[in-house]
C-alpha cells in the first residue's frame, strides 16, 4: 500500500538514508526538517549539536538528491517547553533526565505526528535505529547504535504511526548506502550529547538555568564532608568533581549516592552502596506483546541489560534485578525487553 | 526567461573581449554593454548615463543605501519604510549596527502604504540630519504601491536623495525614473523574465554614492566588477519587452487577479485580503486565513500542483511572522496565517479554477493542523 510518509530529515546521514528507502518503497514522501532552536548557530562545531543552519541546508540537499519535497517546520516553542525546559525542572528536582527520549516522546511523535496526521499523513519516518513491525517495536541489528531505549517511551497508537526504516542495517551499511546514493552526509560525524548545550558543558548550562546555590555534601551517617555550589550538579553514580577535602575512612573513592533538591543535600558514600537491586518506576506504559518470561530491563541510554522479575503495585512498576546494578538514577527510563522486543517502560522513582 | 531576452543573451556567449578592454573584441562587447544601457534608459525615462549595471537588486540597494550614507557622513539619520525588503532593511540595520546611523522606519497604514505626511513628519524631526531615504516602489508581499512620486518630492523639498527599490514595479506599473523624482532607483532582471545576477542601479547625475565594492571603477566609479555583457544584453532585451507589454499586461492580470480574490473571498467567506484592494500590482494576491498555518497551507497547495509563498523564510528557513503585516498592524498568527498567489505571463483562468477546486478542502485540513 501506498502511504503518505513524512520523513523527518535532521541534516544528518541517517535520516537521509531512511527517507530515500521509503521514497525508493514507492511511498509518498515528503521532508521535514525540524527547528528546533530559535537562535540556530550557523554551523556544527565537531559532533556536538544539531538544527543549525548548515543542517537544515545538508537535510535539503538530501531532499533534493532523493527527489522529495522538503520544508521546515519551526518547533522551537515545542522543544522549549516540552524538553529545555523540561529538562531544567527534572534536574531541579534531583532528577536526571534523558531529553533525547523526551523529545522523541513529546516532540517527533507527538507535536510533529500530530500535525503530519491531521495534514493527511499516515505515518512519520525517522532515521532511528530500531524496528517497528506491526506497530511492535524492537532492537536494531546494530547493537551499538540500537535506539529502542529512547524510543520504549512511545504508545502503541505512537508506534502505530512509525516507520523506522533502518533497523536491519549496521550504521556502516547506512554510511556507505548513503555514499552509494549520492548523499553528501555519508561522512558526517554522528552527533552525541544533548543537542541545545552545543559547548556540552550540561553543569555550566545547568548553573546558567538555576543558579548556585551552597549547600552540604554528607555521607551516608549524614557527617558533613563537604560543600557544593548547587545539588543540579551532581549525578547519581558520579565520582568525579566532588572536591571532598577528607579522604573516606576506608580510604575508597565515593561517589554521588543520593540528590535531595529541597534541603539543597548531595549525599555520597563507596562503590558498594549505589549497587541496587529493587527498582520502583512510575508511569508504566505497556507498548508490546505481554512477557512475564525471560525479560530484561535496560536502565539508560547504551547501557547494560538486566535479567528481571517486574511487579505492578498500586499503579508503580517494581523491578527487581537478578544482579545488582549501579548509577541508577531517578528520571532514567526503564525500559524492558522480552528477547529484543520492548515490552514495555516506566520512569525510575526510587531504587534500593 | 523571456524568448527575446534568451535570444539577446545566447547571441553574446560565444563573443569574447571585456567590455573595459581597447582592442577590438573589447569595442565590439563595450558596444552591447552600451546598447544595453540605452536601452534600458529609454524604456525607463533615465538618461544612459544613469544607468549603473549590478549583480541585481540586493547590490543595487545596498550601494544605495551604504553608498549614500558615506557619501552623506556626518549626517546620521537614515529614514526607510518599514515594509522595505530585506536587502534594503538589513543594509539599513547594518548601518545602524556598525557604522553609526540612526535608521527610522517610517509607520505605514494597514494597507501597507507610507503617507507623504508620515515622511514629511520624520524628516522635520532633524531635516539637516537626514542623509538618505529610501521607500520602495510597490511592495513584494502585500502588493501595495507607495505614492512614490509624493514621496520623492518631500525629499527633495530638503535636498535629500531618495532611493526606491522598483525590483517589483517594472513592467507591472509605468516607472519613469526622470518623473518620479528619485535620485536612485533599483531593478532586476530576473523579476521581468530576464537572467538572474544582471540588475541595475538608476542614479541621477550629481548623485555620487561612496562605492561599497572597489576596483576598476567600471560602471561611474561607482561600481566595479568586470561586467556580465551577455546578462546584460538579456537584461536590456527584457525590460525593452516587459515596459513595452506593461499596459497590456497590466489591464490582463489585473482582472485575472480580481477574479482570484472575489472567488477566494467566496470559497473561504472569512479570508482577508491585504494590501491595498485596487493600487496594488496586478499580479498579486495576499490573503491571510484565520487558523491556519502558512506553511501548511503551501504545503497542502504544493501537493496539488498549486505553487504559492508565505511571505520571506530566514536564513534558517524557518517561517518568521512577515514584517510586512507586522508593521500593517496584523497580530502574528494572522502573519504567519498568510499566503502570497503570485500571476504571471503564464497565468490563466484555469489556473484559478484548478486553485478553487482544492482551496477549500485545503484550508479545512489546514486549520485541523492548527498553528504550532
Amino acid at each position: 500500500m501506498k502511504l503518505r510518509v513524512l520523513a523527518a530529515m535532521s541534516g544528518g546521514v541517517d535520516s537521509a538514508v531512511a527517507a530515500a528507502r521509503i521514497a525508493e518503497a514507492g511511498h509518498d514522501v515528503t521532508g521535514v526538517h525540524l527547528a528546533l532552536s530559535a537562535n540556530p548557530q550557523s554551523h556544527r562545531t565537531g559532533a556536538r549539536g544539531c538544527c543549525t543552519v548548515e543542517d537544515s541546508r545538508d537535510a535539503r540537499r538530501a531532499a533534493d538528491v532523493i527527489g522529495i519535497p522538503f520544508y521546515i517546520w519551526d518547533m522551537a516553542e515545542r522543544f522549549q517547553r516540552d524538553v529545555v525546559e523540561d529538562f531544567v525542572a527534572e534536574y531541579a528536582a534531583g532528577r536526571t533526565p534523558n531529553p533525547c527520549l523526551r523529545c522523541n516522546e513529546k516532540i517527533k511523535f507527538e507535536a510533529v505526528l500530530d500535525r503530519a496526521l491531521a495534514l493527511g499523513f499516515d505515518a512519520v519516518a525517522t532515521g532511528h535505529h530500531a524496528k517497528v513491525v506491526d506497530g511492535v517495536l524492537s532492537r536494531s541489528v546494530d547493537p551499538g547504535k540500537d535506539q529502542s531505549y529512547v524510543l520504549g517511551v512511545l504508545t502503541r497508537e505512537q508506534l502505530s504511526h512509525a516507520i523506522f526504516p533502518l533497523g536491519e542495517s549496521t550504521k556502516a551499511e547506512v554510511r556507505v548506502e548513503a555514499a552509494e546514493r549520492g548523499l553528501t552526509v555519508a561522512d558526517k560525524p554522528d552527533s552525541h550529547d544533548i543537542c541545545f548545550i552545543a559547548d556540552g558543558d550540561t553543569q555550566g548550562f545547568l548553573a546558567k538555568r538555576l543558579g548556585s546555590a551552597e549547600g552540604p555534601i554528607v555521607d551516608e551517617r549524614g557527617a558533613v564532608v563537604g560543600s557544593h555550589q548547587g545539588a543540579h550538579g551532581y549525578t547519581v553514580g558520579q565520582r568525579k568533581g566532588l572536591h571532598i577535602d577528607r579522604p573516606a575512612a576506608d580510604g575508597r573513592p565515593r561517589y554521588v549516592l543520593s540528590i535531595e533538591p529541597v534541603s539543597n543535600t548531595v549525599t555520597v558514600g563507596p562503590r558498594a552502596a549505589l549497587e541496587v537491586t529493587s527498582i520502583t518506576c512510575v508511569r508504566p506504559l505497556w507498548n508490546g506483546p505481554s512477557a512475564q518470561q525471560d525479560v530484561t530491563v535496560q536502565l539508560r541510554a547504551h547501557g547494560e541489560v538486566y535479567g528481571c522479575r517486574f511487579e505492578e503495585r498500586d499503579g508503580a512498576l517494581v523491578i527487581d534485578l537478578d544482579r545488582p546494578a549501579t548509577g541508577v538514577a531517578a528520571g532514567q527510563a526503564a525500559v524492558l525487553y522480552s528477547g529484543s522486543t520492548v515490552i514495555g517502560s516506566a520512569t525510575i522513582d526510587s531504587a534500593a | 526567461m523571456l524568448p527575446e531576452a534568451i535570444e539577446a543573451m545566447t547571441e553574446q556567449l560565444g563573443r569574447v573581449g571585456n567590455a573595459s578592454s581597447l582592442h577590438a573584441a573589447g569595442r565590439e562587447v563595450r558596444k552591447v554593454v552600451e546598447e544595453a544601457r540605452e536601452t534600458i534608459a529609454d524604456a525607463l525615462g533615465a538618461r544612459p548615463s544613469e544607468v549603473v549595471f549590478t549583480s541585481g537588486g540586493t547590490e543595487a540597494d545596498n550601494l544605495a543605501i551604504k553608498g549614500l550614507f558615506w557619501a552623506r557622513r556626518p549626517r546620521k539619520r537614515v529614514l526607510l519604510s518599514s515594509v522595505e525588503h530585506h536587502a534594503a532593511l538589513d543594509s539599513a540595520a547594518w548601518l545602524a549596527d556598525s557604522q553609526g546611523a540612526q535608521v527610522e522606519l517610517l509607520e505605514v497604514d494597514e494597507q501597507g502604504r507610507v503617507h507623504p505626511d508620515t515622511l514629511r513628519a520624520a524628516i522635520a524631526r532633524d531635516p539637516g540630519d537626514v542623509a538618505m531615504i529610501s521607500i520602495m516602489w510597490a511592495n513584494n508581499e502585500v502588493g501595495t504601491v507607495q505614492p512614490v512620486q509624493a514621496l520623492a518630492a518631500v525629499a527633495g523639498d530638503h535636498g535629500i536623495p531618495f532611493h526606491s527599490d522598483a525590483v517589483q514595479a517594472i513592467g507591472q506599473l509605468p516607472v519613469s525614473f526622470a518623473e518620479s523624482g528619485a535620485d536612485a532607483l533599483t531593478l532586476t532582471g530576473h523579476k521581468i523574465g530576464g537572467p538572474m545576477g544582471a540588475g541595475a542601479l538608476l542614479l541621477a547625475r550629481g548623485v555620487t554614492p561612496v562605492s561599497v565594492q572597489h576596483g576598476g571603477g567600471q560602471e561611474r566609479d561607482v561600481r566595479s566588477g568586470t561586467l556580465d555583457a551577455p546578462a546584460i544584453a538579456g537584461f536590456a532585451a527584457a525590460v525593452r519587452t516587459a515596459v513595452k507589454e506593461q499596459r497590456e499586461h497590466f489591464l490582463r492580470l489585473t482582472g485575472l487577479r480580481d477574479e482570484l480574490i472575489d472567488r477566494v473571498r467566496r470559497a473561504v467567506p472569512d479570508v482577508v485580503l491585504n494590501g491595498d484592494p485596487v493600487d496594488r500590482l496586478p499580479g498579486n494576491a495576499h490573503f491571510s486565513f484565520p487558523g491556519c498555518e502558512g506553511d501548511a497551507l503551501l504545503m497542502l497547495l504544493d501537493a496539488r500542483g498549486i505553487e504559492c509563498s508565505t511571505g520571506s523564510a530566514c536564513s534558517a528557513g524557518v517561517a518568521q511572522p512577515s514584517h510586512v503585516l507586522l508593521a500593517m498592524g496584523a497580530e502574528a498568527a494572522a502573519a504567519r496565517g498568510s499566503l502570497r498567489f503570485t500571476l504571471g505571463h503564464t497565468s490563466t483562468h484555469d489556473d484559478i479554477d484548478r486553485l478553487i477546486e482544492v482551496l477549500p478542502a485545503v484550508v479545512e485540513r489546514a486549520r485541523r493542523a492548527g498553528l504550532s
